[in-house]
């Protein structure tokens, strides 16, 4: 039996073929190591997002988040609810607390799920991947698993907003939350100090206001490559993808000269765990990680 | 004016506050606000145009009954999300669902600015992942590019084309998502079933039947 067993919610951008896919491979490596077993909630949908506020409105919202935790309560009862999109995490999170704060939004939900044959009484925990490593785990218990430190890398922590506002990781500041420079640590590199750490990438607005969206992306990059670092690395698929794909396009406008690759944390563990470049999902890369493919490569 | 605007005015009559705190989400945190400015600046858009009123200026605004001004601003419209404002309000208030809750009122009732693009963004993503229960990437990015036209669309896809292709080489864009393949929830029946129900009580709970 698994060490620990948990309710999965992969989200929208972790499928086969979607914009955070090698984030889904690197964490299903992760947890073959550390021994966790992740289920998927059967049938799930997504969370609405934090750019639907519009158009989806209040009820709507909520009651997309009540499905998957009354399909989660009916198929694996009693398990946390964990998500490694950072998005997925805050809006099934706010769901759950609005949905227990008031009974009527809580009525009306299950009147709602009722045209679905669902029925909410209980809802689970719902927990961010970091979670998981960090509070059921520890960090001595994720360094135990390092085969091969990822010696001399200098590596930029970037928290950005979503696993940090507006709920956090238990005992984290919202200023300088230090939890990934603790995880780039327990894998053997040195994270560097820099201050555009919790700076918002822009999020779903690099879409719909891309000029503004991009002028706060060349600061994220740039303060990294002062503090000395060579790559990015971020819990988030939304950050991971705008920091990343939008290099380019700032370079052009801005004369710079960005090539910076942007990983997630569990690449970086996957690798000193001894996994190999498709098991980290490197192919996964618009900028190509060449330092870590050749250390997976060793 | 719209129907639904009208209904509104003759309601509210002259109380735009009363107005914002029934019908906006978390609206009627509105009056907590005591003006010392850390929401306006904690906000990343704070630094760029198009930044009509910070959250602080909307707020004094709405308690002086300026309505068209409040429901046509574009501020509300550039929030990223990022909470940085609701995690540094003194008072707690949960500004960055009041932003979501006014920018979403001002839709409903037709008041929002015309073209807004992200309010545009709004109606897509939604649309998108509750057509098959899940997002369609491919068919997100191609909706949203070409929302102004062919000729439009072509010029953004093309100065988009480097990242895309490296998405489609990485193996994170899949262009077969374009012809309706991608992934979808089994129950999509259930889940529009459902989503009409909750479109109707939210109606009826806020008055706001047609």
């Amino acid at each position: 039996m698994a060490k620990k067993e948990y309710a999965f919610y992969p989200g929208c951008s972790s499928q086969k073929g979607a914009s955070a896919s090698n984030y889904l491979v690197s964490v299903e490596s992760m947890c073959q190591s550390l021994d966790i077993k992740m289920t998927q909630i059967p049938d799930w949908n997504c969370c609405g997002a934090s750019v639907s506020y519009a158009e989806a409105g209040e009820l709507p919202r909520h009651v997309m988040n009540a499905r998957n935790f009354a399909l989660s309560e009916q198929n694996l009862p009693e398990r946390d609810i964990v998500a490694t999109c950072a998005a997925c995490w805050l809006g099934a999170r706010e769901s759950k607390e609005r949905l227990e704060h008031s009974s009527v939004l809580m009525t009306d939900t299950n009147t709602a799920l009722k045209e679905a044959g669902l029925n909410l009484k209980v809802i689970p925990e719902v927990r961010h991947m970091v979670e998981v490593l960090i509070e059921d785990l520890g960090y001595e218990e994720l360094a135990s698993h390092v085969k091969k430190p990822l010696e001399g890398m200098k590596i930029a922590g970037y928290v950005g907003c979503q696993t940090n506002r507006p709920f956090g990781i238990l005992g984290e500041s919202f200023e300088n939350p230090m939890y990934l420079d603790k995880l780039i640590e327990t894998v053997g590199a040195e994270a560097t100090k820099y201050d555009q750490k919790v700076t918002c990438c822009g999020g779903a607005l690099a879409f719909s206001e891309p000029e503004k969206a991009q002028a706060q992306i060349k600061d994220i990059i740039e303060s990294a490559y002062d503090s000395g670092a060579e790559m990015l690395v971020t819990p988030c698929p939304l950050c991971q993808a705008n920091t990343e794909v939008y290099q380019g396009q700032i370079n052009k406008k801005y004369g710079t000269k960005f090539n910076m690759p942007v990983l997630y944390y569990s690449q970086l563990m996957v690798l000193a765990y001894g996994g190999s470049a498709k098991d980290a999902g490197l192919n996964g890369q618009v900028i190509r990680a060449r330092t870590l493919e050749e250390f997976a490569s060793k | 004016m719209s129907d639904m605007n009208q209904q509104m005015t003759a309601k509210y009559k002259n109380n735009f506050l009363k107005e914002i705190e029934e019908q906006a989400e978390m609206g009627d945190w509105v009056k907590m606000c005591m003006q010392c400015g850390v929401c306006s600046g904690s906000c990343p858009t704070n630094f760029h145009p198009g930044w009509d009123h910070p959250p602080q200026e909307i707020f004094m605004l709405i308690r002086a009954g300026k309505r068209d001004e409040v429901l046509n601003s574009q501020s509300m419209w550039m929030c990223t999300s990022c909470y940085n404002c609701y995690v540094r309000c003194p008072r707690k208030i949960p500004i960055t669902h009041i932003m979501h809750g006014i920018a979403e009122y001002a839709y409903r009732i037709g008041r929002a600015p015309k073209n807004q693009p992200t309010l545009h963004l709004s109606q897509t993503f939604w649309n998108n992942c509750t057509k098959n229960g899940r997002v369609n990437e491919v068919q997100l990015t191609q909706t949203l590019y070409f929302k102004d036209g062919i000729a439009d669309g072509i010029k953004k896809a093309m100065a988009m084309q480097a990242a895309a292709l490296g998405l489609v080489k990485a193996g994170r864009l899949n262009p077969m998502e374009a012809l309706g393949g991608g992934h979808k929830c089994k129950d999509i029946k259930g889940i529009h079933a459902m989503l009409a129900k909750a479109k109707e009580l939210e109606a009826k709970r806020k008055g706001r039947t047609a």
